[in-house]
């Protein structure tokens, strides 16, 4: 079936893109937030910002995160020296290219689903005595789960195919950084690797459909849950 | 006791009302736009008023000169809106609990299982708000605001987006948590009929002014307010006991201080009580019982007040017993009786006059 290398592959592709997904979605959950229900000053600001990923190339993207957290760069020197952590050629690395670059998809699905929950449903929880906070958890959050959901699964799939980001920023690293869109790469650059780029074409086929089928029944399974 | 004086302006609009009441159920009358919405807004925390106060059971919510502004949800009060506005991922139970839950415990003074009881929401606890009618949607955001134990219910206009039918149906289960819970009410409304079948004191809204507050018969009955009021009917509201049905007739023998009455078919159980408003131009007076006649409701009564009015109409007050009525007659026939105040005489009531309108459950 799948030879160990290629396992590896794998494992580490869905490591990279549930990273990337598990640390940017509370983020993405507050920004949408923010931006579905509050007007201030430099909202436009942010908004740009969320989604410069989308509309700049990949590589220049990843160029950015070397510059900014490289060994040598503001954060990442910074980062290495008090906390011990390093973004640059490590697999970390690619998850934070693939949540960067998922970012936007995730924050505009959740943003969403987040502005057509009925304001009037939060208004009527703070007559019943609940205060800010817990409004958001026990009625935006809930009502606004479905979006939540596609947002989570637009990033995952995102992250799995992310590629120009994550070659510039983390380099090809076999067993450290080499995704499948990485390997599947490489693989037609080498003479006589065109089966086995085949062969993870296929993967990356497969799980992108996994993916999607998880998130369809996530999904029916919060709107049923909500009737028990 | 609810004390409120607001200001507020939202563009052209200048809204400024002021009114003390004291009552089981306060209504708030007034047309559409006329600020009414806007004041339970302010009462319920929901908006702010730009200057003024507010104040609940001596407790201040808002005060512009002292910097208080009490969070809405620290407020204590129920709201019931317009629209049932049920959580739609929660069930009827979840629902109801949702404020019950949050009230701290020592102020659980309102049971759940007696509002099921009482709302009748017994069999719908299970079900999804999507899966209810108007009515049943409606009643479970009266019981979900009564479970968060308001120290008063706040509804706006809770009726206007239901069929008659559901109405009266929801118009009846408020009546009966009125009596049942004795929890004080602020009703908002523009229909008659509701504000007088369910409230004691009106407080009277106009283009954002508080016009006139006081008990309901006064404040609608005054001639000078009748722009703002409408065609409204000059009446009085007696309150009674349920004490026999017909059967055969469909017909129902109301009880009170001063005698009895009889309407078509009120479905109540005897010794329950019933509002009944009966309207000034519904009285007849005559001088002697008249026989054979088709009229079922033949009271004693003393004159005790006339109109001194120059036009076609008078209005002839008048007690039964202990309870007062009016009668509207022509000024003729006011003067072919020769009506004295003092005077004895016989107040006839058609009882088909009291229909469902007019007959409530007190």
């Amino acid at each position: 079936m799948l030879s160990s290398d290629e396992l590896g592959i794998i494992l580490l592709s869905l490591k990279v893109a549930l990273c990337s997904v598990a640390f940017s979605l509370p983020l993405a959950i507050v920004i949408a937030y923010v931006l579905a229900r509050f007007d201030f000053a430099g909202k436009t600001m942010l908004d740009a910002l969320v989604h410069l990923p989308l509309v700049l190339p990949p590589v220049v993207v990843g160029y950015a995160l070397l510059l900014i957290f490289g060994k040598r760069g503001a954060l990442g020197a910074w980062l290495d020296q008090w906390f011990g952590i390093v973004f640059a050629f490590r697999w970390t690395g690619a998850a934070l290219a693939a949540a960067i670059m998922g970012f936007p998809l995730m924050v505009r699905a959740i943003r969403l689903s987040m502005a057509a929950v009925d304001r009037r449903l939060e208004t009527v929880a703070r007559t019943l005595g609940a205060a800010r906070v817990r409004v958001f958890a026990s009625v935006t959050l809930p009502l606004a789960l479905p979006g939540i959901v596609t947002g989570a699964l637009l990033s995952f799939a995102r992250s799995l195919g992310e590629f120009g980001a994550t070659i510039t920023f983390v380099s090809n690293i076999p067993g450290e950084t080499e995704t499948l869109p990485l390997a599947i790469y490489s693989l037609t650059q080498t003479p006589g690797g065109d089966a086995q780029a085949l062969r993870l074409s296929v993967i990356a086929v497969a799980l992108s459909i996994a993916a999607l089928i998880a998130s369809e029944w996530l999904t029916r399974r919060a709107s049923t849950h909500k009737r028990s | 006791m609810i004390d409120v004086d607001i200001e507020r302006r939202v563009g052209d609009f200048e809204l400024k009302v002021a009114f003390r009441a004291e009552a089981p159920v306060v209504g708030l009358f007034g047309r559409s736009g006329s600020g009414k919405t806007t004041v339970v807004n302010a009462i319920a925390g929901i908006l702010r008023p730009r200057r003024g106060r507010i104040v609940i059971n001596e407790e201040t919510l808002f005060d512009s000169d002292l910097g208080i502004d009490v969070a809405p949800e620290r407020r204590r009060l129920g709201y019931v809106f317009q629209d049932d506005l049920l959580f739609p991922h929660l069930n009827v139970e979840a629902n109801l609990l949702y404020g019950y839950r949050r009230a701290s415990v020592d102020a659980h003074l309102i049971d759940p299982d007696h509002v099921t009881e009482l709302l009748g929401l017994r069999a719908l606890l299970k079900r999804t708000p999507e899966t209810l009618s108007g009515g049943e949607r409606q009643r479970v955001a009266i019981g979900r605001a009564l479970l968060a134990q308001p120290r008063l219910l706040l509804m706006d206009e809770p009726l206007a987006s239901l069929d008659l039918r559901r109405q009266n149906e929801v118009l009846r289960y408020i009546e009966q948590l009125r009596d049942d819970l004795a929890i004080p009410i602020v009703y908002v409304s523009h229909s008659v009929a509701e504000i007088t079948r369910l409230a004691d004191t009106v407080v009277l809204l106009s283009e954002g002014k508080s016009l006139a507050a006081g008990d309901v018969e006064s404040v609608m009955g005054r001639m000078e307010l009748r722009p703002h009021t409408g065609r409204y009917e000059a009446g009085a509201v007696i309150e009674t006991s349920v004490l026999s049905h017909d059967v055969e007739y469909g017909l129902t023998t109301l009880g009170f201080a001063g005698g009895q009455l009889v309407v078509p078919n009120v479905e109540s159980l005897a010794g329950e009580r019933v509002r009944v408003r009966i309207r000034a131009r519904d009285i007849s007076i005559a001088l002697e019982r008249p026989n054979a006649i088709s009229i079922l409701n033949v009271l004693e009564a003393t004159v005790t007040a006339i109109s001194q009015e120059e036009g076609a109409i008078v209005d002839v007050g008048m007690t039964v017993g202990d309870t007062p009525l009016v009668a509207r007659i022509t000024r003729k026939s006011l003067a072919g009786l020769d009506l004295r105040r003092g005077q004895h005489v016989y107040a006839l009531i058609k009882a088909v006059s009291l229909d469902r309108r007019s007959v409530g459950y007190a």
